[in-house]
């Protein structure tokens, strides 16, 4: 029986794959790597490109990573692919839109009149209730 | 025939409101099964995750990372997550009051807090107490995507890593089934010793690392808490959806019952009128 390794391939949105395999090819940072079953444990960033996953019958399956990270024990290889796109000016920009928009939310008056509104509301639905209570006090006469 | 018409007209309005929350309770009800699988298909990911960070804390590095190292806490920093809209009973009020007490708790210590809030709701709420929001994000949707979230993590993680902040917890609602969700407040940073499972080994052992042992931990840890965010944003929709429905179910047996109740005053009433005009004509053919 020829030795193989299990494969699991996951994304933060879904499971991918999961099974056994002959040998695992993935786009790693420094180059393309190949796993076969023992490899010695590695941990090491993908690039955006193919993993390929060789089953036990030499049929191959592949799957699309644009990134991510991956791990290798020796007896499971694990896949932790990204689904966004990542890049250190894209995150930045992505931290400074938050920033941004709690800094215009803190000063907005705007969510104030939201308060008072609310109020408003409140003070209907309190009279409202306290009519129906009236009905009732009326019908239990 | 005093007030029949009255409650003619509140009947009509009661029921209209009925239609709405039978309405809402029903999209809810098909938007949490979805929000549900979601949650279910995202689990993979986190546990995967948790597992490799837990061989990480096992294997003998010789870069410790800053995530993984207690140090003292002046400032801790905490992500809200709430839902964007209301009417889904006590949900966000009940996580605000456990996110509070543990704030409060904080405060006694001498701590001060920085606010990251995910969701329209807890903005409002936050800002009103005039806490300390640095970063805001909302309107997610029903299908959240991770990229949505980078940013939200990334202020947190970008003040750890300065020192701003010496401690940074989640706060969200978990769900246990239909009728509970459960707020919680759990510690992201630093990574809380998950309880060791028992198999420390004996032996000396490392990855290797590729390029750099700091980058590739670096690139690890900061998908590590994100995915427990996103798993936290997931979560908090499939309990938005499942409260939404049980407050829209309470909502339309109430207004069902107030319906029936005053649908017997009308009749009453109705009654008492026809009497009262009936005694009037009886009368007034007697004086005849």
């Amino acid at each position: 029986m020829a030795m193989t390794i299990h494969v699991d391939i996951v994304s933060a949105e879904a499971e991918i794959f999961s099974g056994q395999a002959n040998m695992v090819f993935a786009p790693a940072e420094m180059g393309e790597v190949g796993i076969a079953p023992r490899h010695t444990a590695l941990l090491t960033r993908l690039k955006p490109g193919e993993v390929r996953v060789q089953m036990e019958g030499q049929e191959e399956q592949f799957f699309y990573v644009s990134g991510g990270i991956l791990e290798v024990q020796p007896h499971v290889v694990t896949v932790l692919a990204d689904t966004a796109l990542r890049a250190k000016d894209l995150d930045e920009a992505a931290a400074l839109r938050v920033k941004e928009r709690a800094e215009k939310a803190m000063r907005d008056k705007t969510s104030d009149f939201d308060y008072a509104r609310a109020q408003a509301e409140l003070a209907e639905a309190v009279a409202q209730l306290s009519t129906i209570k009236k009905i009732r006090e009326r019908a239990g006469r | 025939m005093a007030g029949a018409k009255e409650i003619r007209t509140q009947i009509k309005s009661i029921s209209n409101t009925q239609k709405i929350t039978k309405a809402m309770e029903m999209v809810a009800a098909s938007k949490m099964r979805r929000a549900q699988d979601r949650m279910q298909s995202s689990r993979p990911y986190a546990d995967k995750m948790r597992t490799v960070v837990s061989h990480m804390r096992k294997a003998h590095p010789e870069y410790r990372h800053p995530y993984l190292i207690e140090r003292d806490a002046k400032r801790v920093g905490i992500i809200i997550i709430s839902t964007d809209r209301g009417l889904c009973g006590g949900l966000n009020i009940n996580l605000f009051k456990s996110a509070i007490a543990s704030m409060k708790e904080w405060h006694e210590q001498q701590l001060e807090i920085d606010i990251a809030v995910i969701g329209a709701k807890a903005m409002g709420f936050f800002k009103r107490l005039g806490g300390n929001v640095v970063s805001q994000n909302s309107h997610l949707g029903d299908t959240p995507r991770i990229e949505e979230l980078i940013g939200s993590v990334k202020v947190m993680l970008d003040a750890y890593d300065e020192g701003k902040i010496d401690r940074l917890y989640l706060a969200n609602n978990v769900f246990v089934n239909t009728m509970t969700q459960q707020p919680t407040v759990d510690q992201l940073l630093p990574v809380p010793d998950g309880g060791d499972d028992g198999e420390e080994l004996a032996y000396h052992w490392d990855y290797i690392y590729e390029p750099e042992a700091r980058e590739v931990m670096d690139a690890l840890m900061m998908r590590y808490i994100e995915s427990l965010v996103y798993q936290g944003v997931v979560e908090n929709i499939a309990c938005e959806m499942a409260a939404r429905m049980v407050a829209m179910k309470a909502a339309s047996d109430n207004a069902g019952n107030l319906i029936d109740e005053l649908q017997l005053v009308y009749n009453k009433a109705r009654q008492a009128a026809i009497t009262q005009e009936l005694s009037e004509i009886v009368s007034g053919a007697a004086a005849v």
